[in-house]
């Protein structure tokens, strides 16, 4: 490999952005509400300028979430806010939907374009396809195995994006499903807050002990994983594989804990750099995560290691 | 029901001069009804690429077969190619779609932009039209797919009437949308509880329908935190929740509530059928691949009678009350009208126990009419004996009710009832039928 990956991480506020970047992440995900997708947090335009200057000043890069999937009355907003994150001097921006693809092209040419759309990113081809319309990284679903992923690599004509830390969104919908729950039964939610930061979440009847994370924005309802991906001690067979940037998702975190993620996989990459052959994961590196680790919530592999069948 | 709302919106048709009813075809018989009882195309699976895993689903030789009954009505097969593929599947695909211009398929539905470009470079004759996996919401979005050689994109089911309407006023391609059947309630194609709860990828046809299973709804109790350290912890005992030591969630449902659920009620857009005509929907489409063949007659049937009627005469167009009873015939949940008009709220979905089964079966299918006796040979589909009361339907205009008489075997010997699958059974009817009619009974 020739170059080192980039570890990437979202960030919620310029105080989380401020703090990971001294944790040692390369690049941060921002993003605004209107257009993103399950972002950390809102960043204002000004906001955006803030952290581009603090990223840039110490060489790392920021990236725009795009990933909304967009109805016709935010074509209307989209060209201005892509002007403004290409002058403001944004790496590149995440997108699924063509109209973002068509906005970035006519308003910011130079801007990167990573294509994301999440659990439907699920092939080379598909990947190729998009870089033949611009794109210059694909984002894999995390649904992919470990071997899906690696072999995948050297057929890309694409930068490869792996999510190796955090939650994953597993439902999406345009519905309010908690407020029409909540008027199903007779007692409406009456102005308090049914997002991220209410802590509301789903069990099912024969999974007792696994929580998902249900919370609504202007996008609808997302559903989330009960169990947080860390593939931590395995990141090896990425690194070896050629993954081009490496991301944690930060999404419903304190930012502590991610300020522990990040370090975790900023010592692991720079240890492999320096001497891929001699790198061993060693059980210590997961301390600071485990401390943090919220007791309800299982580190696991997500999908690396699953066969599912159709 | 049987009122109707003045189209508001406008849009414009541009290759159909009628819209295009499109109906789901589960197997070669299905196709046959679908296509009899009036479709004008019909949407099946192959053996490979489909999101229907655990459907019968077409050979190649079906396929043929379809094709050539489909043709005789002026109707076109299209076939559902609509995963989102994995390496692994990659390969098959160029062999697969020549196999399906082969058999004379008309159009195939794909949602993997690999698969769409893998069929325009290798197949040009064959169509692609863009699936709802794709959840395309937005004029641009359908103006993109245009330029990538597309003649027709279906929509989201979260685009509301107004929003279809301004995309055929900015992009002049062909337009398919749901108007009828069972809706995932979450983006299709971004939901992967199936993958979660059961290894079984629901991209790929293995969705296990995890949206209709029910759930409880918590609120974390714990401070914000409290698992970060001790002095927290300490913390939290102090803190002014109103909680029991050690109690860290709190249900948001009480014992006499429905559990939460993100199962919706089932789309039904016959009562707007002018609305959806001006709106400039090009085809409309019918969900159910899975559904029985009394289902798919008794659905195309309705929507096949309201849209003639509306194309013969819109001024004079009024919506006959018996279409929706026909509809309900065939419902085994409630209905709703989707994101058409609205964003479905807690009337639309359902949180009560699902699945009730639709409340009439196929009793028979009539093979012949004999005028003289004022007789018909009947295919057995499900048990029926005398004294039943049975109703006969078909695409022309056959639809009665009678009371099953005496009946008899072909060679003329009474029966005390048709318990036997296909058995072929005489009955007297008591107005004329035709070979393809259907006898349905209340269960």
């Amino acid at each position: 490999m020739n170059n080192k990956p980039e570890l990437l991480v979202t960030a919620a506020s310029l105080e989380e952005a401020a703090v990971l970047l001294n944790a040692g992440a390369d690049a941060l995900l921002i993003g605004d509400d209107r257009f993103g997708m399950r972002l950390a947090g809102h960043f204002s335009l000004e906001d955006t300028a803030e952290v581009v200057k603090l990223a840039h000043g110490q060489g790392r890069k920021v990236y725009a979430g795009l990933g909304g999937l967009m109805s016709n009355r935010l074509l209307d907003e989209l060209p201005a806010y892509v002007q403004a994150i290409g002058e403001l001097g944004v790496d590149g921006v995440e997108f699924g939907d063509p109209a973002v693809l068509a906005a970035v092209k006519r308003e910011a040419p130079h801007l990167k374009l990573h294509w994301n759309a999440e659990m439907t990113s699920t092939n080379y081809a598909t990947a190729n396809y998009w870089g033949r319309k611009g794109a210059s990284r694909v984002v894999l679903a995390r649904e992919l195995n470990m071997d899906e992923m690696t072999e995948m690599v050297p057929l890309l004509e694409v930068e490869a994006q792996v999510q190796v830390h955090g939650m994953t969104n597993i439902y999406h919908s345009k519905r309010k499903l908690v407020a029409s729950y909540m008027s199903h039964q007779g007692r409406p939610s009456t102005g308090g807050s049914l997002g991220k930061e209410r802590g509301l979440f789903l069990i099912e009847a024969e999974r007792p002990n696994e929580k998902f994370p249900i919370y609504e924005d202007e996008n609808g309802t997302h559903i989330m994983s009960s169990d947080d991906i860390c593939i931590l001690e395995d990141l090896h067979f990425l690194l070896k594989a050629g993954v081009h940037s490496l991301k944690v998702e930060g999404l419903l975190k304190p930012v502590a804990y991610n300020a522990a993620v990040v370090k975790a996989y900023r010592h692991a990459i720079d240890l492999y750099a320096a001497d891929p052959e001699g790198y061993a994961f060693q059980e210590s590196w997961m301390d600071g995560i485990r401390a943090l680790q919220d007791p309800e919530r299982e580190l696991s592999f997500g999908f690396f290691y699953k066969e599912q069948v159709y | 029901m049987g009122t109707m709302t003045k189209p508001q919106y406008k849009g414009k048709r541009y290759r159909l001069d009628k819209p295009e009813l499109l109906a789901p075809a589960g197997n070669l018989e299905k196709l046959k009804f679908a296509v009899h009882y009036g479709a004008d195309a019909v949407y099946i699976g192959g053996q490979k690429y489909g999101l229907r895993s655990g459907a019968d689903n077409f050979s190649f030789e079906e396929m043929r077969e379809g094709v050539e009954f489909a043709k005789k009505y002026g109707a076109k097969v299209f076939v559902a190619t609509n995963i989102y593929a994995h390496n692994e599947d990659i390969a098959g695909i160029e062999e697969y779609l020549r196999n399906l211009y082969e058999a004379g398929i008309a159009a195939i539905i794909v949602a993997d932009p690999a698969i769409v470009d893998t069929a325009r470079r290798l197949v040009p004759g064959l169509e692609v039209h863009l699936s709802t996996q794709q959840s395309t919401l937005n004029w641009q979005a359908v103006s993109f797919w245009k330029e990538e050689g597309l003649p027709r994109v279906v929509l989201g089911r979260e685009t509301s009437l107004e929003e279809i309407a301004e995309i055929k006023q900015h992009v002049d391609i062909e337009i398919e949308s749901f108007i009828h059947g069972a809706m995932c309630s979450s983006y299709s194609g971004r939901c992967v509880l199936s993958n979660h709860f059961t290894d079984r990828d629901s991209n790929r046809g293995g969705c296990c329908q995890s949206c209709r299973w029910k759930y409880d709804l918590f609120e974390d109790a714990r401070p914000e935190g409290t698992w970060v350290s001790e002095e927290d912890q300490a913390q939290a005992q102090q803190s002014p929740l109103p909680l029991q030591p050690g109690v860290t969630q709190l249900p948001l449902h009480q014992p006499e509530d429905n559990p939460f659920s993100m199962g919706s009620k089932d789309l039904c857009m016959l009562e707007s059928i002018p609305e959806l005509i001006e709106a400039g929907i090009d085809s409309f489409k019918i969900e159910g691949r899975m559904k029985s063949i009394h289902y798919v007659a008794t659905v195309v049937n309705a929507y096949r009678k309201a849209i003639d009627a509306y194309m013969a005469d819109p001024e004079g167009y009024v919506l006959k009350p018996e279409w929706l009873e026909e509809l309900q015939k065939a419902a085994n949940r409630p209905l709703n009208t989707g994101f058409f008009y609205d964003t479905p709220d807690h009337e639309d979905h359902i949180y009560e126990p699902e699945e009730k089964a639709a409340p009439y079966d196929f009793a028979g299918l009539v093979l012949e009419y004999d005028a003289a006796s004022g007789t018909a040979l009947i295919q057995q589909r499900n048990h029926f004996k005398p004294g039943q009361e049975v109703e006969f339907f078909g695409p022309d205009n056959t639809f009665f009710k009678q009371t099953v008489g005496e009946i008899w075997d072909e060679e003329g010997q009474p029966l005390d009832a048709a318990r036997h699958p296909l058995q072929r059974v005489r009955m007297k009817v008591d107005q004329p039928v035709a070979y393809f009619d259907m006898m349905r009974k209340k269960k």
